[in-house]
């Protein structure tokens, strides 16, 4: 409860309500969302304020990333959008590429790309199933958590672990993708349109989603870019503004991929944009496929011995092996001094990564430019003179994750 | 992509006294401004140049660097033209002012609470200026150099168990 | 309904009844067996998920490890109703208040446990704003360890609370151990 008394809102005179109701949303959300508290002001079903508070898990990323030398800040990059990992992880080693001015052959940039499109349309998969599950409709969640746990699976096999993936290394990959992650790719490939299409059968033209969901928190274009929007929100608000496209990275001018791009920007805009991104990366994923016919096998890392571990049967025979996994490793390698800024459209919008080096073992300051921190600032005008079943429902659709709302 | 001289132009013919230099750093144009004039600055590269997307604001600190410890890194980016542009101002740490962008940029609220919260800086006409991501109670700017990592109160672990000696 | 013939399906894994004396009809055994084994399965979670274990604690609700299986069917999103508080991610200290007033609300007999290694210990995050572990504020009885644990994990550490809750006797909650441990915490 809200003692300050004059925080309350003051109705008209002649309105029967005297006062409003204040109510906590939060901080312990059923599970799916995240720790975040909004505190609303209700006046019967409407809202007329909500007042945000974050940094329940403010658990200091920027602070420890200056005491940890760069190989070690994956896996914290990891723990920020835990939906989709693999796109932070990418994201910060193609930032220390970009200070060092290291070039990535081919064929790791096209299994970058397969990775983080994958990672897109796990993070979507949860988005659009967890609209459904906070409208009602609990069955799409039970069907589409399967499809994730096919593309851990896929993970499972190139890095060992499922969720905190730590996937990839600067200047590529830990090892090459075994015959395992084919299967599992191939696999995945032939069984997610049909699924796709089963989930949609459920929710798109559901009458009782729809009437939910169209007109819940829509904001204008200029709104969004005012407030700093990125992602599928914006793209739903009808900028088709992606990283991808604006800044390619990885070789991504080379494929050929659609924007989805909404009108109102309300929930049911963003569901559909993301439903069609996932369409979108299926496609990407199917032409780097292709294009990785024909290409070299064996070429899983770039060839920069002085920052890519060497193997490790090398390292116990050769004495230079072994004289550039102890410089790697004790941080003696000489990194450029300076500062570099790296984007990557990641689940949830423009992902920065802002990097001051100063040569040594650790970053003297890095920061991240992280998207749901500066969209969620947006929510009280999303939902002001709405209803409160719309509120919970445009909180769900904006994606909120808590790991990347506090860092 | 807009070149680098017709924004040196015309941020020299509109505020000649302010001494900005724009370089280039790693593909990305860079430059300098004093701290207390960025409302303006940043004002005329949204209205005259077409930077419409704030896209981040954040801070460092350089305790060696006397008179100009503090320095706020604001990104801009122009959407139309697809030019990134990053903008530094540094300002001493016994009095670290700057303006606050909430009037131009709805986004730059948050952004502002938070290099307030890691780092000090007094963002003058923010209207809710108080810490957001750390506990209300703390009464110390964590990120800035002089602070370690852990917890300063931990009685379990001692200075040799984290790697300091 | 069709007769069912002998050991026809074996899929169904049925618990184990308690050891007593059993004949023609009845059963004699010890009161807090029986209760032992109703409560160890019928276990119901109160998910405290908060950050990246909570998604694989999400992923063992799921149809493919799933968790209701072993009772925890409903999970109740209100201290009041459960009897587990399952702590999955990491607990700053901004929010360790909020879990120790989810913990007091919960009704006598209750059980934590603590996924993940940022609820056991404060996990990878040494720093000034994490807790560390969950234990420092409200008593735990089953730690799972992982980053994030797997799925497999999390559900040994239901089998293993089950084992606990099987084997507690009725009067374990007013011995002078318990009450010791309950007022180091600061809670009667």
């Amino acid at each position: 409860m809200v003692e300050n008394e004059s925080r309350h809102i003051k109705l008209a005179e002649d309105s029967i309500e005297k006062e409003t109701t204040t109510i906590n949303l939060g901080p312990t959300h059923p599970a799916t969302h995240g720790i975040f508290q909004n505190i609303m002001e209700i006046d019967g079903e409407r809202v007329m304020r909500t007042e945000m508070t974050v940094g329940y898990i403010h658990r200091a990323f920027e602070k420890i990333a200056e005491r940890r030398p760069y190989y070690q800040i994956t896996t914290l990059t990891d723990r920020m959008n835990y939906c989709s990992a693999p796109i932070n992880n990418i994201g910060w080693q193609m930032t220390v590429e970009k200070l060092i001015g290291m070039e990535i052959p081919a064929r790791v940039a096209y299994l970058r790309v397969i990775i983080m499109e994958l990672a897109r349309i796990s993070d979507h998969l949860v988005c659009n199933s967890v609209i459904g599950v906070d409208a009602g409709a609990l069955t799409p969640f039970t069907y589409v958590f399967q499809w994730r746990e096919k593309i851990y699976d896929i993970y499972e096999s190139i890095c060992g672990a499922r969720l905190t993936t730590n996937i990839g290394r600067i200047g590529g990959f830990e090892r090459n993708f075994t015959d395992a992650s084919w299967k599992f790719l191939d696999d995945f490939m032939k069984t997610f349109p049909p699924m796709m299409k089963e989930f949609e059968t459920l929710l798109t033209r559901n009458r009782i989603f729809m009437d939910r969901c169209i007109g819940a928190g829509p904001i204008s274009a200029e709104r969004a870019l005012n407030w700093g929007f990125t992602g599928p929100n914006l793209r739903a608000a009808g900028v088709d503004y992606d990283v991808r496209v604006m800044d390619p990275y990885s070789r991504y001018e080379e494929f050929d991929f659609k924007i989805p791009v909404g009108t109102t920007g309300d929930a049911y805009d963003r569901y559909l944009v993301r439903n069609i991104e996932m369409m979108e990366s299926y496609s990407i994923i199917q032409q780097a496929l292709d294009k990785l016919k024909g290409m070299d096998d064996s070429v899983f890392h770039a060839d920069v011995p002085h920052f890519y571990l060497p193997e490790k049967a090398d390292v116990y025979t050769k004495m230079e092996a072994l004289i550039y996994h102890f410089k790697i490793v004790m941080g003696e390698v000489n990194l450029p001094v300076g500062e570099v800024y790296h984007a990557v459209e990641g689940g949830n919008g423009e992902l920065g990564f802002y990097l001051e080096s100063d040569g040594g073992r650790t970053p003297y300051r890095l920061h991240f430019r992280r998207p749901c921190f500066i969209y969620y600032q947006a929510f009280n005008e999303l939902v002001a003179g709405g209803l409160l079943s719309d509120a919970i429902v445009t909180l769900s659709s904006l994606n909120v994750i808590a790991g990347e709302l506090d860092a | 992509m807009i070149s680098i001289e017709t924004i040196q132009d015309k941020l020299s013919k509109a505020f000649p006294d302010a001494n900005i230099n724009i370089i280039i750093n790693r593909g990305m144009y860079q430059c300098e401004i004093p701290a207390n004039r960025n409302l303006e600055i940043i004002s005329f590269l949204k209205n005259d140049l077409g930077f419409q997307f704030l896209t981040d604001i954040t801070a460092s600190h350089y305790p060696d660097e006397k008179g100009r410890e503090l320095c706020i890194i604001s990104h801009m980016h122009n959407l139309t033209e697809n030019t990134r542009l990053r903008l530094r101002a540094y300002v001493p740490i016994e009095q670290p002012d700057t303006s606050s962008l909430v009037s131009i940029f709805s986004g730059a609220d948050w952004m502002e609470r938070e290099t307030y919260d890691f780092f000090g800086i007094n963002f003058i006409g923010h209207p809710n200026l108080v810490r957001i991501l750390n506990v209300d109670e703390m009464d110390y700017f964590p990120m800035r150099k002089e602070y370690q990592m852990e917890d300063p109160t931990r009685l379990d672990k001692d200075d040799i168990m984290f790697g300091r000696e | 309904m069709r007769p069912v013939k002998n050991n026809e399906n074996r899929k169904i894994t049925l618990a184990e009844i308690p050891e007593g004396y059993s004949g023609e009809g009845f059963m004699a055994t010890k009161f807090d067996k029986v209760i032992g084994l109703a409560r160890a399965n019928s276990l119901w979670p109160l998910p405290f998920a908060t950050s990246c274990c909570g998604i694989e604690f999400m992923a063992t609700m799921g149809p493919n490890y799933d968790l209701a299986r072993y009772g925890s069917e409903r999970m109740a999103f209100t201290p009041r109703q459960c009897d587990m508080l399952l702590v999955a991610g990491t607990i700053s200290k901004k929010l360790a208040p909020i879990l120790k007033k989810v913990y007091l609300q919960m009704a006598e007999p209750r059980w934590v446990m603590a996924i993940g290694a940022c609820a056991s210990s404060g996990g990878i995050f040494d720093s000034y704003s994490v807790l560390q572990g969950i234990d420092q504020i409200i008593p735990v009885d089953v730690y799972v360890s992982g980053c994030a644990p797997r799925p497999e994990a999390i559900l040994d550490g239901v089998l293993k609370m089950q084992d606990l809750v099987k084997n507690e006797s009725l009067r374990r909650r007013h011995s002078p151990k318990y009450v010791a441990l309950l007022n180091e915490y600061g809670i009667q």
